[in-house]
């Protein structure tokens, strides 16, 4: 019996000595290390680290291949981790402008400041199974040919616009202004943008991507254009009271996305591009492009606009992104409900008489009614 | 902290800083299984364990084991005039808990009353609303003396038929205050009463008849 | 960082896993639920080594009003030793290296999932339950932004209209379990999902009753000696369910029993739900109709096995 286990500790003692030898596989293949899983699994390593919302490679690689190469529960793994961590501060927002940039591109311009830098891209690769890599061994990889670092700076693209008063202008906060924390708050609506973007920015990737696709397919009203996409390091500053000045804690690799909307205008506001934001850590450009879709489609209210689609609903979306949340409750249905269940059969079993009951007395009245006739 | 910060005239800032919990994990732990028996049953007397707590004048020690359990960053607090003019008191709050001292009573999730007597209002402390009722201030009045005797009848939430109470000092408006603010249930703001070894509670669920002797 | 706070060391949690922080902003939570009973305090319920849904919110709890005197059952489905229940105790062991148990009778805290005990608390007991879907009304209306206005307002009428349906439908109220209650005449409250079966032992009940949901954030308390009702009509009044035998093992009758299913030509006993309970009625002498059956000496012999190996700290 599954249910009621009776020795239930043992048992499950038992199925996790043996989840361990499945995990570990053929002890005649060699084990994974954790360098091998960060430097050839990296776009897995970015997406744990987002949605487990804490950058680390190492941790998200051992996460990794802890949990089997299940992502969603590599990403919890790291989540539960960080719950853990003391707390320091909030480091300074990062400067993207300042990137150092390894891919940039551009869909609205042909051209324009600092160029298009494809970078390491699956765009444009033929989707054709490389059985080269099934080899064992590496071959020569040809180094690739790189556009000599150029002086020039990169700016954003939607600050090429905003110069024309095109781009609707970035809301500018107060320094000292209050960030949301929903890991320290719980959340409560309306939601403000901030809020609306670390909850993105943990969110599923799998549930944004559809999200934003549903805005493209109709149910929504944006019309996005990729302003810009840039992927590559930033410097991570803190600012430490005793000192008195910001101090560095590295670099992270991070992917933002820039989505520009056109924009007819309300009574509230002139036509003009809008924007949606999207930040992932890695380059985890898809989810960064669904993110920044997402962000745009859940501005509608500030920007004068009709809620008529799932994805401009702020409540859905943030009740529904968490994939830690989601995946705990839709697993929990394994545990035993036989009490509850109890109470159902209970229900069903008298209803069903019931049921039966009253067609009994249907069809015993209509016959009587018949003999009667006859 | 420089002199210029000092607005009192009593200059307390130099004595040593007083110890907090010598096991902050267990004595936490304790002071608030003590004040949730507290508010789960209002009205009832509930010894408080202090560890060892020595705090500054006019705080004691069963006030800043409150303190020490509840408070931190998250919680701005209140304290009224006696308490506010003690730099030291505010230096122990601050150091021990982390939690920002406000000067508004309605900003504060928690108040310190070291003279209730002269306590003019608790319309004045945040109420919640009827949305977020727990938003509401928590009121520790110090330098009580509590008995389970009194004219004052407790029932409600916690209590299985009635309890009698008394505590003081206390100003005189307070029990009609009292009233007004179970009256307005699920707003209001919750009581403790700190006396010099226990403590009591009086959550904004419980219902108040004065009897005349 | 206060002074309160200390580091953790690489592989080594504080007291109950959770750190001061963390536990002083439940406790807080908890204060105000027991302030205004019933009512559903938002927490930043953090995440927790055990997934959402499996009793983080009950865990967050205990963690936080646990200390190293208290002794502690965790039953899930009624019985200390289902899987979840086993999970959690360890849990708790492991990380606080409390005392446990399986007797109602012995523990300061208890912590459930869809039971309570058949046997009466006390007054220097705690019940913990975990909850999955803390709001009533989320069923009628699946938007925190509207039941939150609902219970602001006491606008509880959707909720008499859903149940009326129910009887006009089929002539009885077809919510089993998670049966919606009034608490203190002002709050409507979901019990956690308990049989209703259950509904009548969290009226004026002798224990504090906290209820903890992590995935939805949310803190609430019952205090000691409520009023709690269960909703109902004055045609037609709440009722509890009734099984027609008493349990195949012990005897006991008026407790809630699970149907176990004996072979797959309709074979099936009912034995009591609360093992714990059933366990001591027959270490007491009392034998159920079933009793001497070969599969009831069986599910007998795995329970007092177990309580055997119960471990001892």
């Amino acid at each position: 019996m599954y249910v009621a286990v009776k020795g239930g500790e043992k048992a499950i003692r038992n199925a996790h000595q043996l989840l361990t030898k499945r995990r570990r596989g053929d002890t005649g293949v060699p084990a994974l290390t954790l360098d091998q899983i960060a430097e050839q699994l990296a776009i897995s390593v970015a997406r744990v680290m987002g949605e487990g919302s804490l950058y680390d490679e190492q941790l998200a690689a051992l996460a990794i291949k802890q949990a089997r190469g299940d992502l969603i529960e590599a990403a919890f793994l790291i989540r539960a981790y960080r719950t853990t961590l003391p707390r320091f501060g909030y480091s300074q927002p990062i400067d993207t402008g300042k990137m150092l940039v390894e891919r940039r591109i551009s869909a609205t311009y042909k051209d324009l400041p600092g160029g298009q830098l494809l970078g390491p891209t699956f765009d444009y690769s033929h989707r054709l199974l490389d059985f080269a890599l099934a080899a064992e061994a590496d071959g020569e990889i040809e180094a690739p040919v790189r556009r000599t670092p150029i002086d020039e700076p990169m700016p954003r693209v939607t600050d090429l616009l905003d110069d024309e008063g095109l781009m609707e202008a970035d809301p500018v906060s107060a320094e000292d202004a209050p960030v949301g924390d929903l890991t320290r708050e719980p959340l409560s609506f309306p939601a403000d943008r901030d809020l609306r973007l670390q909850n993105l920015a943990r969110g599923d990737e799998g549930f944004l991507l559809s999200l934003a696709y549903s805005s493209q397919r109709g149910y929504g009203r944006t019309h996005p254009f990729t302003g810009e996409i840039r992927y590559g390091a930033v410097e991570v500053e803190f600012f430490a009271e005793e000192l008195g000045f910001a101090v560095s804690l590295g670099t992270i690799k991070v992917t933002e996305c820039q989505m520009v909307n056109q924009f007819q205008g309300t009574a509230k506001s002139s036509p003009k591009f809008t924007r949606g934001y999207g930040l992932v850590f890695g380059q985890v450009e898809r989810k960064a492009m669904a993110m920044s879709m997402v962000d745009r489609a859940l501005r509608w209210e500030e920007l004068g606009e009709e809620q008529v689609a799932p994805v401009q609903d702020t409540e859905f979306v943030m009740s529904h992104s968490d994939n830690i949340q989601a995946t705990g409750f839709v697993e929990h249905l394994k545990l035993p409900h036989y009490v509850d269940f109890q109470a159902e059969l209970e229900l069903v079993r008298r209803m069903r008489g019931e049921w039966f009951a009253a067609r009994e007395a249907e069809e015993k009245a209509s016959r009587n009614q018949k003999e009667a006739a006859e | 902290m420089t002199a210029l910060n000092q607005t009192s005239g009593q200059n307390q800032t130099s004595a040593p800083l007083a110890a907090g919990f010598a096991d902050p994990v267990q004595d936490a732990q304790r002071g608030f299984r003590t004040i949730m028996n507290a508010m789960a049953r209002p009205g009832s007397l509930q010894a408080l364990a202090t560890g060892g707590l020595k705090p500054p004048a006019p705080l004691t020690p069963v006030v800043a084991a409150i303190a020490l359990t509840l408070f931190d960053y998250d919680t701005p607090v209140w304290l009224d005039v006696p308490f506010a003019r003690s730099e030291a008191v505010k230096t122990f709050l601050r150091f021990h808990t982390g939690a920002p001292i406000v000067s508004e009573p309605v900003e504060a999730g928690f108040a310190l009353i070291a003279d209730p007597a002269h306590l003019s209002s608790l319309g004045k402390f945040h109420q919640g609303t009827l949305e977020y009722p727990d938003r509401s201030a928590t009121v520790i009045l110090t330098g009580q003396t509590l008995s389970n005797e009194g004219p004052v009848h407790l029932s409600g939430p916690g209590i299985e038929t009635e309890t009698a109470f008394s505590t003081g000092p206390v100003s005189l408006a307070f029990w009609d205050q009292v009233k007004a603010n179970n009256a307005q249930f699920p707003r209001g703001v919750d009581l403790i009463f700190a006396g010099s070894a226990e403590i009591a509670a009086l959550p904004r669920s419980t219902m108040i008849t004065v009897r005349e002797a | 960082m206060t002074a309160q706070q200390k580091p953790l060391d690489e592989g080594e949690y504080n007291f109950a896993y959770l750190d001061e922080q963390t536990k002083r902003m439940i406790r807080r939570a908890i204060l105000k639920g027991i302030a205004v009973p019933g009512y559903q305090v938002p927490f930043a319920s953090r995440e927790m080594p055990m997934p959402y849904g499996w009793g983080t919110g009950g865990v967050q709890v205990t963690a936080s009003i646990l200390g190293a005197d208290d002794c502690l059952k965790v039953i899930d489905q009624g019985s200390d030793d289902t899987t979840n229940a086993v999970a959690i105790r360890g849990f708790f062991e492991k990380t606080a290296g409390v005392e446990t148990t399986f007797e109602t009778s012995k523990a300061s805290i208890i912590q459930t999932r869809h039971r309570i005990p058949e046997k009466d608390l006390r007054e220097d007991q705690i019940i913990v339950f975990q909850v999955p879907i803390p709001e009533p009304l989320r069923f009628l209306e699946p938007r925190e932004t509207e039941t939150r206005k609902m219970h602001a307002l006491e606008e509880y009428g959707l909720m008499h209209v859903k149940l009326y349906e129910d009887i006009a439908k089929n002539g009885h109220i077809a919510t089993t379990y998670a049966y919606p209650v009034l608490v203190n005449n002002r709050y409507v409250m979901d019990p956690s999902p308990t049989p209703k079966f259950d509904n009548p032992k969290i009226d004026k009940m002798a224990a504090l009753q906290l209820y903890g949901a992590g995935r939805e954030k949310r803190i609430y308390a019952i205090p000691p000696y409520t009023e709690v009702k269960s909703l109902d009509f004055e045609d037609y009044p709440f009722e509890v369910q009734k099984f027609d035998k008493p349990c195949g093992l012990c005897g006991a009758e008026n407790v809630y029993l699970d149907e176990v299913i004996l072979d797959d030509k309709g074979g099936r006993m009912f034995v009591c739900s609360d093992s714990d309970y059933c366990e001591e009625r027959r270490e007491a002498g009392h034998l159920g109709p079933m009793a001497a059956d070969p599969n009831a000496m069986t599910l007998a012999g795995g329970t007092s096995d177990q309580h055997s190996e119960e471990p001892a700290r």
